[in-house]
């Protein structure tokens, strides 16, 4: 890791990012904090440091792609393309709200948001097709996809995964916010996953395991899949679903229910 | 107009694509492991590098085209009828249709002429579904001509289409030079007495139909309703004025199909009395195409009999 300074950043727009992805659900009423929160960390490190995009031009042709797959993170992605300067930030109060753009899971019409998500499982797809798009016209941009976990559970994941590693498009690279929750409860009781990383490794895929919540691992496992060769790549993030607030933390509760708007200034209090 | 010519609406398809990638570098061809029966297959041989297999994997095949067509790509892709939209309603919703995509879904053995393959393999409910997608629009050609001029011409319309192709061979029923206009039905043979609106397989028998009315003094017109989605209002109003009677026909059940279709436009617009020739509900079994047409109602005879039906029963 380059310098301290790059990470204090980062660590700032985190928290920022909590702060708003917290004060637009506790506006709208409804939504998913859990798994909005546990990916922080992953989209902060994407679009403040690794991808080459440009917010006042967000259909410029060379820019890299990011996809989210898991759609119920919609407060995510907004706080991080408001931030970014893709829509004001004032805009995300507007959440789920009846003629606004921000729907309840993402859609076409929002700067920045390049596909709509919310249907489990479909997103790896689309970022397969995009980057054999990009790999035949010879374009140099990357293409990021975030899976949640409990949609590994998805037949259609795998077969994204396979067609992959078939036609070798190392300009794909997946990432699973491992945070071990889904709607119904653990994902290791719902429908276990593991061995996850052993599944991804036989379908020939570039491994890479990190800690969500370091920086400096971030960076490089992103960097590492940048320079990987033939193979597309998928780093595996370990998380917490609701990271950050005490009481959403480890809670499928909290995967599908908005913070109330009275309790909002304990919930912001408790970030740090 | 003889009908005794017989082309494959698989093989004009092929030819459409060839000709396609020479005139458009964006057209690419996306299969499931039937691109050989589909005629698909013969794209690679011209462009390799535009044609990409992901074997048995429907979702996956759908789902990657409208990544395709998200970096500007316009993705042709398809396998047989019952498998797309059979197995990804969600896929074709989520992924194409909400961001209204230039994917070009072209499928193969719609209806149950499909035949030996039996049930599993007869799809006739492709129409319904995909015409109750909002954005999506739904091609079912007559012939092999008019394949190959529908598959050319919707390369150049932004959106998204299912294109119905069938198994057999299949009378010819244009002459070439085609002229396809999307949104507008195509009167094959004008008549006065009753209108005979069909799609797909059912326009051939539905003009050997018009042959046999006419020896028993009836006058029918034969409007092909090859796109069902966006259909062609007019038109249809049109003939039933003229007419006073409709006959639908579609290999295809009955249920939410053309029939269902020329329904809801005409029971608002102009309500007349009305037939509809299709699969009744059911589904199919093995058995050669030629038998099962004719055991599940779907040839010239049983659209002749609605028709006169309709005039007996003094409607």
């Amino acid at each position: 890791m380059e310098n301290a300074q790059e990470v204090i950043r980062l660590k700032e727009l985190a928290r920022n990012t909590r702060k708003l992805i917290l004060e637009s659900l506790a506006e709208a009423g409804s939504g998913h904090p859990g798994g909005s929160l546990s990916a922080v960390e992953l989209l902060v490190t994407l679009y403040f440091h690794v991808m080459r995009h440009e917010p006042k031009d967000p259909h410029w042709q060379d820019r890299d792609r990011f996809f989210l797959s898991k759609g119920h993170a919609a407060p995510l992605l907004y706080a991080i393309l408001a931030q970014a300067g893709y829509f004001p930030v004032e805009e995300l109060m507007t959440l789920r709200k009846l003629g606004a753009r921000l729907q309840g899971h993402p859609s076409m019409g929002v700067p920045g948001v390049e596909a709509p998500a919310g249907s489990e499982g479909i997103g790896l797809s689309l970022g397969l097709g995009t980057a054999l798009a990009g790999k035949m016209d010879r374009r140099g941009y990357r293409t990021y996809v975030l899976m949640g976990d409990g949609e590994q559970q998805e037949g259609q994941v795998w077969e994204a995964a396979m067609a992959a590693s078939k036609y070798r498009v190392d300009n794909l690279t997946a990432i699973i916010d491992r945070n071990g929750i889904q709607q119904d409860g653990l994902t290791e009781q719902i429908m276990p996953l593991e061995p996850l990383a052993a599944k991804w490794r036989a379908f020939n895929w570039n491994v890479i395991e990190v800690d969500g919540y370091d920086f400096s691992q971030l960076l490089d496992g992103f960097d590492l899949a940048a320079n990987t060769r033939n193979r597309p790549t998928v780093v595996i993030a370990h998380t917490v679903k609701g990271k950050g607030i005490s009481f959403m933390e480890w809670s499928p509760h909290y995967h599908g229910t908005a913070p109330s708007k009275e309790k909002l200034s304990d919930v912001l209090s408790e970030l740090k | 107009m003889t009908l005794e010519k017989l082309a494959a609406m698989r093989d004009a398809y092929g030819d459409a694509l060839i000709e396609l990638g020479a005139t458009n570098r964006n057209v690419v061809v996306l299969g499931a492991d039937t691109t050989g029966s589909l005629k698909s297959g013969v794209f690679a041989s011209e462009f390799p590098e535009r044609m990409f297999n992901f074997g048995i994997a429907e979702q996956n095949l759908v789902s990657v085209a409208a990544g395709f067509a998200l970096a500007g790509k316009i993705p042709f892709a398809g396998t047989y009828a019952i498998f797309v939209p059979g197995k990804c309603v969600d896929q074709i919703r989520n992924n194409i249709a909400y961001p209204n995509l230039s994917v070009k879904i072209v499928c193969s053995h719609g209806g149950i002429s499909v035949g030996p393959d039996g049930a599993s393999h007869q799809q006739v409910e492709d129409i319904a579904i995909m015409r109750s997608i909002p954005k999506m629009r739904v091609i079912v050609p007559a012939d092999a001509v008019s394949t190959k001029a529908i598959v050319k011409a919707v390369a150049e319309i932004p959106g998204p289409f299912y294109i119905r192709l069938t198994r057999p061979s299949t009378p010819v029923v244009y002459e070439e030079g085609f002229d396809y206009r999307f949104g507008e039905a195509t009167v094959v043979r004008d008549g006065s007495d009753v209108a005979i609106f069909a799609c797909g397989i059912m326009v051939a028998e539905a003009v050997r139909a018009a042959d046999s009315l006419k020896e028993k003094g009836l006058s029918a017109a034969v409007v092909d309703v090859h796109t069902v989605k966006p259909i062609d209002s007019k038109t249809l109003v049109s003939f039933a004025r003229k007419c006073g009677r409709v006959v639908t026909a579609e290999e295809h059940n009955i249920v939410g199909g053309m029939g269902s279709a020329v329904a809801e436009v005409l029971c608002e617009e102009r309500p007349v009395p009305m037939r509809r020739v299709g699969v009744m509900d059911t589904f199919g079994e093995s058995g050669d195409a030629g038998e099962l047409l004719k055991k599940y109602g779907l040839t010239s005879m049983h659209i002749a009999d609605e028709a006169l039906s309709l005039v007996s029963s003094g409607r």
